[in-house]
């Protein structure tokens, strides 16, 4: 839990000072500042004083954390932030925070090694992790060379009625080498995916990378599946549900960060994964989950950012519009998808029809004529069916996915809002405790004194550090939405290419069915 | 306001409309002594009015060439006219055409109007284009039926020589063929009822002549056949014309993302709406092909199968009548009471039955020759605008993926 106390590196002890930073007060501490802020204050005055003490503690911090690294088992390592100093980071706690406007998203306590809670935020590969701007070329190389292929598949039905799950062969092929081996086979199910998902989230968002949702859960689906109906529509929504995670798992390798990262490693290699229960809704967690959901949605509403930089009110304007645009393009395309499998159910009722006005026609060439002609509608039935799922697969579960893509891509725009939040409060913070020393100096209490100007120079700290954090989160940002942008555009122009393309595969098969009954038609004499 | 919306008087120029009509007048002998065709329609708030036009060589007209204005309800009473009469027992009585149905349509424009404030101006405007198409769509079909129920008549050898018929097409006043009133409505249902219950009567007394009897047995199942397939063609052909609006709606939304994006995608999503607003229309007018051709075709042999059946009926109930007198006769000699009487019956009866049977034989045979010549032209030109359409979209597929693959 969040209140928990914590073991303090600065201070060399279990501060209560820190289990006040917990949601609730954090909550009523945005509340008060709205009404209070001034910024250029705070400032000032965190250069005099506190500037030396912080960079002491930088220093010595990072020794006392490496040490510490043994203790941590190797899956639980995740960068935290790209600053070793102070392990000790309000962003510690920030794993908690549940993103805004997610529903996809639900991580938190995820049970299991993941450390959603582990003090330490030291990784033996902290290279991996150094966030140069330079270093975005080489990141290109690599993903020029970027070698790994995945496939969800043979999905299977485990267990019976309303306990029973699917099951789905995760395999990976791959020659890089953080992998143990170049062929991998796994069996996960759903709640797997669901629970890595819940991980990265907690461990990647908070710094502003966008991490790929999982798909959808669907209670009505799964039960149909579950109750054992053998028909097709649950045969289809196993099939959308196994495209789904596949596409899920590709968007996840394909994030640089994410892709060495040690859950995503585990899910893809190791034989055995815990159960993650805590994705399920009415678990401790899940109820966890909607009481920050809640928090959070009034924390949003709080909030009065400033903005100094026009870059993200730009972008958050463009994704706010694309958003608009591609849900009623989904919906648009949806209503495509359901008016060309009427078409093709509609079509293979007339072509019957057909035939047996061809049956009952006496005229034998005319006869002839029209069951060939209800011949050629049951094959063009078959090609709206098939186009269907050309116009369903290709771009009707794309936009889906983007347009959760995009919440999640918002949510990250609202983790900058929170670091800038933070940052402005331990600058409120500082100027008390500052203000509280001044008091105690004419009151002449030595021991509260001291304590008082302890008290600045950690709060020093923290506002050091939430500038700090706050720069790297928008750094972070501004590379995952050039990442990002980059993939739509990708994304966008292969899908509608090979849409455009199954389109033209059906005008070419229209042709031939129609040039072959032309000369039938002609024959009737 | 929705008013300005409705398609107010309008007209419809000869030659535009020379296009769409005819579909099912197939192999019609349009011969100089008389030639009908509607010449103008105009479209009003609750009815229409065709112009029918005349060219005649044939002495019972005044003049060789004239005009008089006409409403739907004034078909219905010359068609009428035609079933009623004894005469024409032995014919098939040209379908009447279906009465125009504006209505849906006009509702359609209505809720356009209604919703006019909740929708961009582009939006508004192309739906506005649609809708009056569809209008126009259904007005010319309107047109296209009264017109081929007139050339039948023409074309019919004994049926252009009747005199309700010159009257119709001369008579320069107003008809004052006043609705039917209730009690004629009435009369017209027992009627219907009384045949229908005939109708089992009679199909199942199995005809001595071959001919008949197979023709009997062959349009009861065909009759039954075509409605199935006429209703099952519209509701493909409605499938098809909801794709075609989806398809024009992502094209809008498309092209508004197109202006939005501040990527390289903005070019591309262009290219894309292009191209859709183009598919759209080639599947729009796919879908209005496939109805004239195919549908409308089915439609058409619906009613007159069943003007065909009804011939059939006809006979039967001669072939009733003939076989009472006969008892009757039967009786009367035996009795030997009334037997002049009977006699006399007995002689009318038979001869209007063979009477009939003579024409409806040769009725029958053109009804087939007429239905194997409309549905091949019609076929043959389905599937030559299926083609056309294929390969129209085809080509607008090709060139834009050409255009886009060299892009990246």
């Amino acid at each position: 839990m969040s209140c928990m106390r914590r073991f303090c590196h600065e201070t060399q002890s279990h501060d209560s000072l820190h289990s006040c930073m917990c949601r609730r007060s954090v909550a009523l501490l945005l509340l008060k500042m709205s009404e209070e802020r001034d910024p250029a204050a705070l400032s000032g005055s965190a250069q005099t004083e506190g500037e030396e003490d912080l960079f002491v503690s930088a220093m010595e911090s990072p020794e006392a954390a490496r040490l510490s690294a043994e203790d941590i088992s190797p899956s639980s390592n995740g960068p935290r932030d790209d600053d070793p100093d102070d392990p000790d980071d309000l962003f510690a706690e920030a794993t908690e925070e549940v993103s805004l406007d997610s529903p996809e998203r639900q991580p938190i306590l995820s049970d299991g090694p993941s450390p959603a809670i582990t003090p330490v935020t030291i990784s033996p590969r902290v290279d991996v992790f150094d966030r140069s701007p330079d270093l975005d070329e080489d990141e290109e190389e690599n993903r020029d060379t970027f070698d790994i292929q995945i496939s969800v598949s043979d999905p299977e039905k485990v267990g019976d009625g309303m306990n029973a799950y699917m099951v789905y062969k995760v395999m990976t092929k791959t020659s890089l080498s953080i992998f143990s081996r170049d062929e991998v086979c796994v069996k996960r199910r759903f709640s797997d995916f669901l629970g890595l998902h819940s991980k990265l989230a907690s461990k990647y968002m908070h710094m502003g990378y966008i991490v790929p949702p999982a798909p959808e859960k669907s209670i009505v689906g799964m039960t149909k599946v579950k109750v054992g109906k053998e028909d097709l529509s649950s045969v289809e929504f196993v099939e959308k549900r196994r495209s789904a995670l596949e596409r899920y798992l590709l968007r996840t390798v394909k994030h640089p960060a994410l892709l060495k990262d040690p859950d995503v490693l585990q899910f893809l290699e190791s034989s055995e994964l815990p159960r993650a229960v805590s994705t399920q809704a009415l678990s401790g967690a899940g109820i966890l989950r909607m009481v920050n959901k809640a928090a959070d949605a009034v924390n949003k509403m709080t909030i009065k950012m400033n903005e100094s930089d026009a870059w993200f009110e730009e972008k958050q304007q463009q994704f706010e519009n694309l958003d608009v645009q591609l849900r009623k393009l989904h919906a648009s395309v949806e209503s495509l998808v359901c008016h060309r499998k009427e078409l093709s159910v509609n079509t293979a009722s007339f072509a019957k029809s057909a035939a047996m006005l061809g049956n009952s026609e006496d005229h034998t060439a005319l006869s002839r004529a029209l069951s060939q002609l209800a011949e050629v509608e049951e094959k063009i039935d078959q090609l709206h069916q098939d186009q269907s799922y050309a116009d369903f697969y290709l771009i009707s579960e794309l936009l889906g996915d983007y347009v959760r893509l995009i919440t999640a891509v918002k949510g990250v725009f609202d983790q900058r809002m929170k670091a800038w939040a933070k940052w402005q409060d331990a600058q409120v913070m500082l100027q008390r405790k500052r203000e509280a020393e001044a008091k105690l100096q004419y009151a002449s209490k030595p021991d509260k004194l001291q304590q008082a100007t302890d008290e600045i120079r950690e709060w020093e700290g923290k506002v050091q550090q939430g500038e700090r954090d706050f720069e790297q989160i928008s750094k972070n940002i501004r590379r995952e939405v050039g990442r990002f942008e980059k993939d739509r555009v990708k994304d966008f122009r292969v899908v509608i290419i090979k849409y455009l393309e199954s389109l033209v595969h059906t005008q070419q098969q229209l042709i031939k069915y129609w040039e072959a009954f032309l000369p039938e038609a002609k024959a009737i004499a | 306001n929705s008013d300005k919306l409705i398609l107010e008087n309008t007209n419809i120029p000869c030659f535009q409309r020379k296009k769409y009509c005819l579909a099912v007048n197939v192999d019609l002998q349009t011969d100089a002594t008389l030639q009908v065709d509607i010449s103008d329609a105009l479209s009003e708030r609750d009815k229409v009015k065709f112009t029918v036009h005349t060219k005649s060589t044939l002495p019972n007209f005044k003049q060789n060439e004239f005009s008089v204005v006409r409403q739907h309800e004034e078909f219905i009473w010359l068609h009428d006219s035609f079933v009623e009469n004894e005469e024409y027992a032995g014919y098939i009585i040209p379908p009447a055409p279906p009465k125009p149905d504006f209505d849906a349509s006009r509702e359609k424009l209505q809720k356009l109007g209604e919703g006019e404030g909740s929708m961009t101006k582009e939006e508004f405007t192309k739906m506005k284009q649609e809708l009056e198409a569809e209008y126009l769509a259904i007005f010319k079909k309107t047109v296209a039926m009264h017109e081929v129920f007139l050339c039948r008549v023409a074309a019919h050898p004994v049926l252009r020589k009747d005199l309700n018929f010159h009257v119709f097409l001369e008579y320069n006043q107003d008809l004052s063929v006043r609705g039917k009133n209730k009690k004629e409505k009435l009369e017209d249902f027992f009627k219907n009822v009384v045949k229908s219950a005939d109708g089992v009567l009679v199909a199942g007394v199995k005809d001595v002549d071959d001919f008949f009897e197979h023709e009997k047995t062959f349009l009861l199942e065909y009759h039954n056949r075509v409605k199935d397939s006429s209703a099952k063609s519209d509701r493909m052909i409605r499938s098809h014309k909801s794709a075609a609006d989806d398809i024009n709606r992502i094209a809008s939304t498309l092209y508004t993302l197109g202006t939005q994006d501040s990527t390289d995608l903005c070019k591309f999503f262009l290219k894309v709406s292009e191209l859709f607003e183009k598919t759209r229309k080639i599947e729009a007018r796919v879908a209005a092909d496939e109805d004239l051709k195919l549908a409308d075709l089915l439609k058409y042999y619906l009613r007159e199968s069943q003007a065909a059946k009804d011939l059939l009926y006809r006979r039967g109930r001669a072939l009733v009548d003939y076989e009472n007198a006969n008892k009757a006769l039967d009786k009367a000699r035996a009795k030997n009471k009334d037997v002049l009487q009977a006699e006399t019956t007995q002689q009318v009866c038979c001869q209007k039955f063979e009477k009939i049977s003579e024409s409806a034989k040769q009725e029958l045979i053109d009804f087939k020759t007429r239905r194997v010549a409309a549905f091949r032209k019609n076929l043959v030109e389905l599937a030559e605008l299926e083609l056309k359409h294929a390969k129209g979209n085809l080509q607008l597929l090709q060139s834009c993926l050409g255009v886009l693959k060299g892009d990246t």
